[in-house]
């Protein structure tokens, strides 16, 4: 294990950054939960490095990357689905163009 | 410069490469795609770090479902914004710019702590990481909350999205 910690860390900086840019800067909603994906992975890198560089004995940290998936997987199935029922009613899936809660 | 750093600097080059193609390229379903090679380089990186189970459960759960779902979605929704128009928003220098500033500040945080050069020791003798995951999540005095708590959630997110995409007869 010749790799410092902190090549992890800037490497899931990183990635959430651009995880980040994707968010911010795509139109459809679908490419914004791509960008989610990209920061969750980012979180998890960081949550599975200090597990293995502080206190492997202790598995704290790979619970959290497990329950962070579990989580990861509810949000895309409830938002690919929130996404497909609003296509089919207003045929858009623009995230500018999804204002029904707006007035 | 060891074989694992090099082994690791591929694999970073593959996860940012591809991640900056999942938030730039204009076809969503290669962005889909490239999301794909983005989540297996961090499979390998927890390969690396000797997770091994969460190697594989990245691997069968991200790629496997996770990316296979995108690739649904982006096929029953695709058409309008594949010809027309741009995929992204007219000002896209402001995120960008915000990306770059929050990078900056979390490495120049990152490195300002103390002990973050120091290499990784040798896992205990005997330690099995996948059993003691494994015991950790179902031990009382350990995770078990948290387990069940995420196993709830995710039975209400599979309700949840079965109706919200379910369409309405009428």
């Amino acid at each position: 294990m010749s790799i410092p910690l902190s090549w992890y860390l800037i490497l899931a900086a990183a990635l959430f950054c651009i995880g980040l840019y994707g968010v911010l800067s795509r139109k459809n909603a679908i490419a914004i939960l791509l960008g989610v994906e990209l920061m969750l992975n980012a979180v998890n890198i960081n949550l599975v490095a200090f597990w293995r560089y502080l206190n492997p004995a202790q598995m704290a940290g790979q619970a959290f990357a497990v329950i962070v998936f579990a989580v990861a997987a509810a949000e895309v199935a409830v938002g690919l689905a929130l996404i497909i029922s609003v296509y089919r009613r207003r045929k858009t899936v623009v995230a500018d163009e999804i204002d029904l809660m707006k007035w | 410069m060891t074989a694992e750093q090099i082994i690791f600097i591929l694999t970073g080059a593959l996860v940012l490469g591809s991640g900056l193609m999942v938030v730039t390229v204009r076809n969503l379903l290669h962005a889909a795609l490239w999301l794909v090679a983005s989540l297996f380089g961090v499979a390998i990186l927890y390969a690396i770090l000797q997770a091994n189970f969460l190697a594989v459960v990245q691997v069968v759960v991200y790629i496997g479902a996770i990316a296979v779902l995108f690739i649904f979605a982006v096929m029953l929704t695709r058409r309008e914004l594949m010809e027309k128009g741009r995929q992204t928003r007219p000002n896209r220098w402001l995120p960008a710019l915000l990306g770059l500033l929050i990078l900056s500040g979390l490495v120049v945080l990152i490195l300002s702590v103390p002990g973050v050069e120091n290499t990784a020791a040798a896992l205990p003798a005997g330690l099995d990481t996948v059993r003691a995951l494994g015991t950790a999540l179902v031990s009382p005095d350990a995770y078990v909350v948290p387990f069940e708590v995420a196993s709830v959630l995710m039975l209400a997110a599979l309700v949840g999205a079965v109706y919200v995409a379910t369409a309405e007869k009428k």
